[in-house]
């Protein structure tokens, strides 16, 4: 069977080219019949990938031990769900599902697009499976998941397999990758209409219309995806945080950051006319960043604590890199004509504006991302000698450009556009501002002085103000003339304009999750060295170890802590973090027990029991004010896209006559 | 033509005040990689920069003292050796154990030890259980096998 997987790969990886060649020549020649034929040279793909990914998931549920992935990243004591997981839990099988979701996206854009666009569809085609070609490539010759442990002729299989890596071990981190890449590999789709409106010189909005949907998806998946990441690292790694700056975590964070700039470009395109050249440029860097953030992942070319393998795949991906790069430019340069602006930037006070300085600065914080990840290697190139920076750049530099982003949250939905009066920004900012100066004041009061603390809390209370203001606005004008309650009216008024609407709640999630964020200014943590049933206070509370039990399963013995909180006397409740030791891979991991409030969290770590003394336990403790908000934010940013999908209710026509918010597409749900 | 000179004023602000903080940034927690034999010929002067040094943790020399602990690391094919004091206050790392890679962040100090504030052990499978890196890898029945 490991046999047809391998087959399964390589025709894969034949039909992938055919479908390639054959659009093109088919498109160049004016050859419909060769057109269709890779159109169905696509759905061959899928199905192929399919199968041999199916192949390596009953290979793995299995414990089918004669092959090297499945001994090295499963075994037996695996609770089924992980054993599935597995399949993303080395290079050669998220190798495999990156190829997968690309397959099944190129179907689905097949599909949905198979009476429409029939100029601008085998480009499409082509660029997809160039993209399909690389990845097959890796699968089939690089990061072979089908080896088997062969010795001589007879086939040997191993008694029990290694076991996924133990802090991969946790719900997250199972469906982490899946939604990661999904982002990814999801932005591989606008982009390739992108290049195919380009090659076909239609340099009008159809390709953002058509990908609208699509953007906003694999958007909505990438966030999904990093908060996991996030929510993982706070909950499994026991270092109290839920983000690094570590290489990894980067690399997830670069292509968000110039997915968010293209979706805010793109209405400049769809409303004004502008930006073409510069969303080209964004929708291909997003593409160059997700190939990159897989390369930085997958090739340890730069060294982190987390990075996941070593291998030689870099010079595969830096190939197929300038090589991707060198095509878009040139095709970018010489279309240049047709990507002329419609019309001129007016006023420093207007909405065009506020959308140029948003983009600035994402793209400003995307830069120094990628340079703080890749400076050892520049440093070392340059001056040969290699420099890391840490988390203090990341930060010094990310934190005024959060906030400034903040604040154009608050204002760019409000300013008017073309050109806006001092007047009238004074009328439309008077209680946002009022909020803010409240917010900063009663703060200072309380005895808050941390200045980015006090600018970003304050800056949240304008952008919350304004948001609100503008539903309290129409959801009146709705209710009077209804006799709705305002409630039914806001939702009526959401629903007319999802996609504004809809823009505003993830505003306030993101609000939210910046409220999170700042309360790690008051974090406080301490690490200490106590016997079981003595008392140590953190912060307002007290803890107790009562007792430390142990025991063991299948698939790790463990040791746990029994501690109790109290605040002011009172007992709050008993945490038990737990120290495990995986049997079969030998390694010890924290199981860390948080008490999560809305406003506090209390996050302890069992680092095991004292070498020095006996009876004493390494106790870890971190109070970490506000995380919650960062969890409850992405779930008000979720539910915020999720309404932006949703078709408007009301066409609504601008002076463009353009149509936006109502497009008849059903990208088919991948959820 | 004065818009543009409004944006082009803006713009340079913005990027020139960023590009200040990030030089700051870079200055403030720039740590040089260096193996332990480039560390031991140092010069005196400098000893202020931080550095990153990483070596294979000598089997059996992990010491705990007091918050303190002591440990030698080794230089694959170089026979150095270090002594590395780490006084910061986490525990140490899971996978910090013998033979794993350690990564020291710390100053080197006039008598020639390392003292340390950060280590992250490269766990010596990275992410992924690979096998030969050090940790114990159960090979296949046939011992002679080729295991990856």
């Amino acid at each position: 069977m490991e046999v047809l997987g391998s087959l399964a790969i390589l025709f894969a990886f034949c039909l992938s080219i055919y479908a390639f060649t054959g659009s093109i020549v088919g498109i160049v020649w004016k050859r419909p019949y060769l057109q269709k034929s890779a159109e169905r040279a696509v759905l061959g793909v899928f199905a192929l990938v399919t199968i041999a990914s199916g192949i390596l998931v009953y290979f793995l549920t299995t414990s089918d031990f004669r092959l090297a992935y499945v001994a090295a990243h499963s075994n037996r004591a695996m609770p089924v769900m992980y054993k599935f997981a597995s399949w993303w839990g080395g290079q050669e099988g998220s190798l495999l599902l990156w190829s997968w979701l690309l397959a099944l996206y190129s179907a689905v854009v097949v599909w949905t697009n198979r009476r429409r666009h029939t100029g601008m569809m085998p480009w499409v085609i082509a660029t997809l499976q160039f993209t399909q070609i690389f990845f097959l490539v890796l699968n089939a010759f690089v990061e072979q998941p089908f080896k088997v442990l062969a010795v001589g002729r007879g086939v040997q299989a191993m008694q029990d397999g290694q076991g996924l890596n133990p802090l991969l071990q946790y719900w997250m981190m199972a469906i982490h990758p899946p939604m990661l890449y999904s982002g990814y590999v999801g932005f591989i789709v606008p982009f390739a209409f992108a290049m195919g409106s380009l090659i076909t010189r239609q340099p009008g909005d159809a390709w953002i219309h058509t990908t609208r949907r699509w953007s906003l998806i694999t958007w909505g998946f990438q966030t999904t995806g990093i908060i996991l990441g996030a929510g993982w690292a706070y909950a499994v790694l026991g270092w109290g945080g839920y983000w690094g700056w570590d290489p990894v975590e980067n690399a997830s964070l670069l292509p968000w950051i110039t997915a968010t700039a293209f979706l805010h470009s793109v209405m400049m395109q769809e409303k004004k006319g502008m930006m073409k050249v510069w969303n080209m440029v964004l929708i291909s860097t997003t593409y160059f960043l997700c190939i990159f953030g897989t390369f930085l992942t997958r090739s340890g070319f730069v060294s982190s604590v987390h990075a996941f393998a070593e291998s030689s795949i870099g010079y595969w991906f830096l190939g197929f890199l300038a090589i991707s790069i060198a095509v878009v430019v040139i095709l970018i340069l010489s279309r240049l004509k047709y990507l002329k602006s419609e019309t001129k930037l007016e006023s420093v006070l207007s909405r065009e504006s506020s959308f140029l300085f948003n983009n600035l600065l994402l793209l400003a914080s995307a830069f120094a991302v990628l340079w703080g990840t890749v400076f050892p290697r520049i440093s070392e190139m340059v001056t040969g000698e290699k420099i890391t920076v840490g988390a203090p750049f990341f930060n010094k530099v990310n934190v005024p450009i959060g906030l400034f982003l903040l604040l154009l949250t608050g204002v760019g939905p409000l300013i008017a556009w073309r050109k806006s009066s001092w007047e009238s920004l004074k009328k439309a900012f008077r209680w946002p501002a009022a909020a803010m100066a409240v917010t900063i004041v009663v703060l200072g009061v309380a005895g808050i002085y941390h200045f980015y603390a006090l600018m970003s809390f304050g800056l949240c209370a304008f952008v919350a103000t304004t948001i609100a203001m503008e539903f309290w606005k129409g959801a009146r004008a709705i209710a009077a003339r209804t006799q709705a309650n305002l409630l039914m009216a806001a939702v009526e008024l959401t629903h007319r304009n999802t996609r504004r609407y809809g823009g505003y709640l993830v505003h306030m999630g993101i609000v939210l999750m910046f409220v999170g964020f700042t309360g790690a200014a008051f974090n406080k943590d301490t690490t200490q060295d106590i016997k079981v049933g003595d008392r140590l206070a953190v912060g307002h509370y007290e803890l107790q170890i009562q007792q430390i039990t142990s025991g063991s399963n299948d698939n790790f013995t463990w040791q746990r802590a029994a501690v109790a909180a109290y605040r002011d006397g009172k007992l709050l409740g008993e945490l038990f973090p737990e120290r495990r030791v995986y049997i079969m891979s030998q390694q010890p991991t924290s199981i860390v027990a948080i008490r999560r409030r809305l406003n506090e969290d209390l996050y302890l770590n069992f680092a095991g029991m004292s070498e020095t003394e006996a009876g004493h336990a390494l106790l870890q403790v971190y109070v970490n004010p506000l995380v919650s908000c960062i969890w409850l934010g992405f779930w008000v940013v979720f539910f915020g896209t999720l309404i932006c999908l949703v078709p408007s209710k009301v066409k609504l026509a601008y002076a463009r006559t353009e149509v936006v918010g109502v497009y008849e597409k059903k990208v088919v749900a991948e959820k | 033509m004065k818009k543009y000179w409004r944006f082009g004023a803006l713009i340079t602000i913005i990027l020139g005040v960023l590009g200040w903080l990030a030089a700051s940034g870079i200055n403030e927690s720039k740590t040089y990689y260096k193996t332990i034999s480039e560390l031991k010929g140092l010069p005196p002067s400098a000893l202020s920069q931080r550095v990153r040094v990483t070596g294979d943790v000598l089997p059996g020399s992990i010491q705990h003292s007091g918050t303190a602990v002591k440990f030698t690391i080794c230089e694959k094919g170089h026979n150095q050796l270090l002594s590395v004091v780490y006084t910061g206050k986490d525990p140490l790392p899971d996978t910090f154990r013998d033979n794993a890679q350690a990564m020291a962040d710390g100053k080197m100090q006039p008598d020639g030890t390392f003292h340390a504030s950060a280590i992250a052990a490269k766990c010596p499978s990275k992410y992924e259980a690979k096998p030969g890196g050090g940790q114990k890898v159960q090979k296949p029945l046939n011992t002679n096998s080729p295991s990856a």
